[in-house]
């Protein structure tokens, strides 16, 4: 069998990140807590932050979904732990970029994100990567218009 | 029958998906479509699309010839008494949506009982949940046994006078579970209830005769039967279909209209506003055509010696998980242990293989199963046996590429 698609799309550091998901959990006294389900396949996130001062003091998530979707949100909160939040944002954009396959400015301070560019790779899959990305996108927003 | 002959009458199937024949398991979404049908409905566009009931000129009156001989041969196909009592809708949806919102209406009062299951699509729960918001009636769901069927019991403990309508699934989109509609409606009419049945997933694969299930309302999609999208069909009892008012108005539908007010043609075209699926029931048309060649009860036969030896094999692999009894329609809905739906639906695509994964339109079923969504692969003419061995061996090899230490 040629696994060699998918040795792009699940690679070793996508599974660690699915097997041992970093930040799981929920922050009881966060500033800002946001859910996002994806209607399509069922998957569905929970975030909540801890921001200060427009910087992402800690962040947590908890959820269901497939490997690449909790991945994805576990890779998030390390990539976007203290930073500020407009920072957090171009990160999403540049990752939302990727997903695309267009050019992107994913950086080394980034942690593992980069690791997901195969998944551009798989249209159907797209939308299970960008998912805590969008709830990250929708909770900043909702909070800014309060 | 012989289903390697069939599959030449399928031009989509001959095709490589990621470099692996194409290995079609997902009927159950949508059915492919044979030649013929994409034929007949080519022969219309390139020599008879005109509009119906309208002109006098020549091509319309082939055009609306055609329409009205495909509304008497779904009369027979469903055996129906009367050809007024076939609705062209743009699928089962739309046909389930007519009922809830037209006749629904009409008898449901305040404080009376619709009667639903936890196996129904979404598409025959939602519309029933809204017509009991818009009159204070109550939704009251049948209680299932641990395997996903239903029995005389449960229906009899929870149909009672207060009952109006008993809305049901013949075939069960996820589970397989094949319901008894003769016995329900028995059970509905003794209740001096009415009885309106989701048949998507039913009709395809089986002989379905109307007045022998005596059922009020019956309804299917063109597209899951070999035919085109964008058709579909209600069957209603010409005596309650007279008494219901359309919920569709404009051309077509009426009979003579003034400035201020209009009245409506007869059934079944009261509940037709608007330009039909002309080209649709084309298809329509040559699809049953199609299944009646083969006969449904040879496509029940075939499909139930796929699905049992699906079932059988599946078993041989670790680590999987099958929902639902086993008796069943041609469908299995499962789970491979530690692996998400999304990611065995993508490595199978990847050996051309198309399973649907997801919640399949019934997130109150993924509840009561108690899983946030599953894979199923559905069978159909157009399948065979050395398909299901191929299948077996992905899901073998899949098992094995998530078992890596990562």
């Amino acid at each position: 069998m040629n696994f060699n698609n998918l040795d792009q799309l699940y690679r070793s550091v996508i599974m660690d990140h699915y097997k041992n998901p970093r930040n799981k959990g929920v922050i009881e006294d966060g500033t800002l807590t946001v859910d996002m389900n994806n209607p399509t396949c069922g998957d569905r996130i929970r975030l909540t932050l801890d921001v200060a001062d427009g910087i992402v003091e800690d962040v947590k998530f908890e959820g269901e979904g497939c490997s690449i979707s909790m991945a994805s949100a576990s890779m998030m909160t390390e990539a976007i732990t203290g930073e500020k939040v407009d920072k957090a944002l171009s990160m999403g954009d540049e990752f939302s970029k990727m997903m695309l396959g267009e050019d992107h400015d994913i950086t080394d301070d980034m942690g593992d994100i980069e690791a997901l560019a195969g998944v551009s790779q798989f249209p159907a899959r797209i939308k299970c990567a960008t998912l805590s990305w969008k709830a990250l996108e929708k909770g900043f927003k909702e909070a800014g218009s309060k | 029958m012989n289903a390697i002959d069939i599959r030449s009458d399928f031009p989509i199937l001959n095709q490589k998906v990621n470099g692996k024949d194409l290995i079609y398991f997902d009927t159950s979404a949508t059915s492919q479509t044979p030649s013929p049908v994409i034929e007949a409905m080519d022969e219309y566009y390139k020599e008879y699309n005109s509009n119906v009931h309208r002109g006098v000129h020549t091509l319309s009156t082939k055009a609306t010839d055609s329409y009205e001989k495909t509304r008497m041969k779904v009369k027979n196909f469903i055996n129906a008494q009367y050809f007024e009592e076939v609705v062209f809708t743009r699928g089962t949806t739309a046909a389930i949506n007519l009922v809830a919102r037209s006749f629904g209406d009409m008898i449901v009062e305040a404080g009376d009982e619709i009667v639903v299951t936890e196996m129904e699509h979404h598409a025959n729960i939602v519309p029933w949940q809204q017509l009991a918001k818009r009159k204070g009636a109550n939704l009251v769901f049948v209680p299932m046994e641990e395997d996903g069927t239903i029995t005389r019991e449960s229906i009899e403990s929870v149909v009672g006078e207060r009952t109006k309508i008993v809305a049901i699934t013949h075939v069960s989109n996820v589970l397989g579970t094949i319901n008894d509609i003769k016995e329900i409606a028995e059970i509905a009419h003794s209740n001096d209830a009415y009885i309106s049945v989701d048949g998507a997933q039913a009709v395809p694969h089986m002989r379905v005769d109307v007045q022998d299930l005596d059922v009020d309302f019956y309804a299917f999609s063109g597209h899951k039967m070999l035919g085109p999208t964008g058709i579909g069909v209600l069957y209603g009892k010409s005596e309650l279909l007279e008494r219901m008012e359309p919920i569709e108005y404009g051309g077509d539908m009426i009979d003579f209209v003034d400035l201020r007010d209009a009245t409506w043609t007869d059934v079944p075209v009261k509940f037709e506003a608007g330009t039909p699926m002309i080209a649709e029931t084309v298809g329509l048309s040559a699809a049953i055509d199609y299944i009646e060649e083969i006969g449904p009860e040879n496509i029940l036969d075939f499909e139930q010696e796929l699905v049992n030896y699906a079932y059988d094999r599946m078993n041989e692999v670790e680590g999987i998980e099958i929902y639902g009894p086993r008796s069943r329609a041609g469908l299995i809905t499962f789970n491979m242990e530690d692996v998400h739906p999304h990611d065995l639906a993508t490595v199978l695509d990847t050996e051309g293989i198309a399973v649907r994964a997801g919640h399949h339109c019934a997130q109150p079923l993924m509840k009561w199963l108690d899983v946030s969504s599953t894979a199923r692969a559905s069978f159909y003419v157009y399948n065979n046996k050395e398909e299901i061995d191929s299948f077996i061996e992905s899901l073998k090899r899949t098992k094995e590429f998530f078992s890596y230490e990562f």
